[in-house]
């Protein structure tokens, strides 16, 4: 069984910008660790033999000639922006990346 | 809180420093990395984007493949592996410069790998810099912050976000750790970026314009006591994006790192930014950990296949590397080493080999761009190559010096005249009316002028002391408003009174 913490679901949810109750976190880290033996059990099917997939079509080199193409006005740009300003996407202050 | 620092004396008594670098280089292909909206600089807001780069549900990103062809490039000039086939993977984060909310990036297979180049200082030592990787990814949006007192994030109340950089090709060039440089860290960072710089413009893939952000260097650095070999714990000053504040940022850290040590703490592992109006740097936040970018391949994006034909294809496209042309031109000028350092320093190495293949000697060429154009555009502050002089109208005014038609005082006045934009140097010369008097008839009559109005100069001069005709020479000239051969007047002058040179 994984061991997935409450800490763990915690750091997650942080990371994606999700707001948890205390409740939700002990729910998610117990149900979370199910989820986790259940996608490994397909390294269980998948022996050393069988090569990483990242991609289901095998395709490579899939190419555009760098020749300027299709462009949005400004208008269209911010057409479904909940706000903007000076032609540009208006968006909170965010202070813990920079 | 400011930071306690040693000095950096100190700091190289105790301890060594270890470097790495990451450069970001902005490619000037046409197109977006994965749109085929324009890259460009200093348009109009959000005018260059397309659905693509606003990371629409929906959208399909698309390769361009002159953007994979100037990696390559970039990966082959810095000596490095191209990987037979890589991939892209998605970088998760959240922040409005990045509107899908995760950046196309290379992470387990970068498209280059392994290189080095070798760095040398301004004295000619020289340092190997190990190259670990060159991968693909995309550029961010601009954030303005607003509403605040500073402009600055702290106290913002909001941002407004330009994506017009959103998805404007990257290639990000990280360095293996870099030990031994000792004291000469600093400058060693200056002129790794410098290096860097010079190659991607040579190479003709990049724009390479630090000030437009074309070339941005994150900075890592941490300190280890004298003769240990385990790395300490570092920080990274992140867009360090001038030559000069690289080299004053890895001063710093290093003064700072050693402050922390020398007191028995522990330096904190974070990203630090740089101040450049106080040349030291402030916690940032902490380094995130690679897997809280939860990194997983590009679902949207096939593989890379760099067949090797097509890699050695792209390799016959190189042009000669900056620093092998430097000792070609300098072995062919014949330049000593502190006049072709000085050349290179200055920025003009490629308009004197421009002058010189326009006809000018070697000798010539130095001494106009050196002598004369340099420090007009010191004064003017402007790269000297921006002062608009050709190397055709060099040419011209140096065949008029050496003909006798102008001296060198006019010769400046000439090119002051050229750099107004007044034209040719022949058209400068005859609407300035400089014409340089060397007929005698004129000239003897100012000098018996200026023998009369200094008897006792002349006497003097007379009596042997030689020397002395140049306050004469020296009334002449401003009798003819500078505009007599100096040299003429002073043979004449030692004629008019019979005395031998």
């Amino acid at each position: 069984m994984a061991e997935i913490t409450r800490d763990d679901v915690a750091h997650l949810a942080q990371l994606a910008r999700i707001e948890m109750s205390p409740e939700e976190l002990d729910k998610m880290a117990g149900e979370l660790a199910h989820i986790v033996d259940a996608v490994k059990s397909v390294s269980e099917a998948a022996g050393p033999d069988v090569p990483a997939t990242s991609h289901p079509i095998a395709l490579s080199n899939v190419f555009r000639e760098d020749t300027v193409g299709h462009v949005l006005t400004p208008e269209e740009a911010l057409s479904g922006a909940p706000d903007a300003e000076d032609d540009r996407f208006k968006v909170p202050a965010i202070l813990d990346e920079e | 809180m400011s930071d306690a620092t040693l000095s950096f004396d100190e700091a190289m008594e105790q301890f060594d420093p270890v470097l790495g670098f990451e450069v970001h280089v902005e490619l000037n292909t046409k197109t977006k990395m994965f749109s085929s909206a324009p890259n460009a600089f200093g348009d109009d807001p959000n005018t260059n984007v397309n659905e693509v780069d606003l990371g629409m549900p929906g959208v399909l990103p698309v390769v361009n493949k002159a953007a994979v062809e100037s990696s390559i490039k970039i990966g082959l000039a810095l000596n490095c592996e191209i990987a037979e086939s890589c991939r892209f993977a998605r970088k998760n984060y959240f922040y409005p410069d990045t509107p899908k909310n995760f950046q196309t990036s290379q992470y387990d297979e970068p498209i280059a790998h392994n290189g080095w180049i070798d760095i040398e200082l301004e004295d000619g030592e020289v340092f190997r810099v190990e190259i670990e990787r060159a991968h693909m990814e995309e550029d961010a949006g601009k954030l303005t912050h607003l509403g605040g007192a500073t402009g600055r994030i702290q106290g913002a109340d909001y941002s407004l976000v330009d994506y017009n950089r959103a998805g404007v090709p990257l290639v990000e060039i990280v360095t293996k750790p870099i030990v031994g440089a000792g004291r000469r860290a600093p400058e060693l960072a200056r002129a790794y970026v410098a290096a860097i710089r010079e190659i991607v413009k040579n190479l003709g893939v990049s724009d390479a314009r630090m000030e437009r952000g074309n070339v941005r260097c994150d900075a890592n650095v941490s300190l280890m006591p004298k003769g240990a070999t385990k790395f300490g714990i570092r920080s990274e000053t992140k867009n360090v994006n001038s030559l000069r504040s690289v080299e004053h940022a890895v001063r710093f850290e290093i003064q700072r790192h050693a402050a922390v040590l020398a007191a028995g703490e522990k330096v904190t592992q974070e990203t630090r930014h740089w101040h450049e109006d106080t040349r030291t740097t402030t916690s940032g936040r902490p380094k995130s950990d690679a897997d809280d970018y939860r990194y997983f391949p590009e679902p949207d994006l096939v593989p890379i296949h760099a067949s090797r034909e097509w890699v050695e294809s792209l390799r016959a496209q190189l042009p000669e590397p900056p620093a092998e042309r430097r000792k070609r031109l300098k072995a062919a000028w014949g330049y000593s080493d502190p006049e072709f350092r000085d050349v290179v320093n200055a920025g003009v190495m490629d308009s004197i080999e421009e002058t010189i293949s326009a006809g000018a000697s070697a000798a010539a060429a130095r001494k106009w761009w050196m002598g004369e154009i340099v420090g007009r555009a010191k004064v003017a502050d402007v790269d000297p190559a921006e002062l608009g002089v050709s190397a055709a109208a060099i040419v011209e005014l140096n065949g008029l010096v050496e003909g006798g038609k102008l001296n060198n005082k006019m010769a400046g006045q000439v090119l002051d005249g050229v750099i107004a934009g007044e034209g040719t140097p022949t058209q400068v010369m005859e609407a300035r009316g400089l014409v340089l008097v060397s007929d005698d008839g004129p000239l003897l009559e100012a000098i018996d002028a200026a023998l009369a109005a200094q008897p006792d100069v002349a006497e003097k001069i007379r009596g042997g002391k030689t020397q002395a005709v140049g306050a004469i020479v020296g009334g002449v000239m401003k009798a003819t408003r500078g505009q007599a051969d100096a040299g003429r007047v002073k043979e004449l002058i030692l004629e008019r009174l019979g005395v031998e040179a």
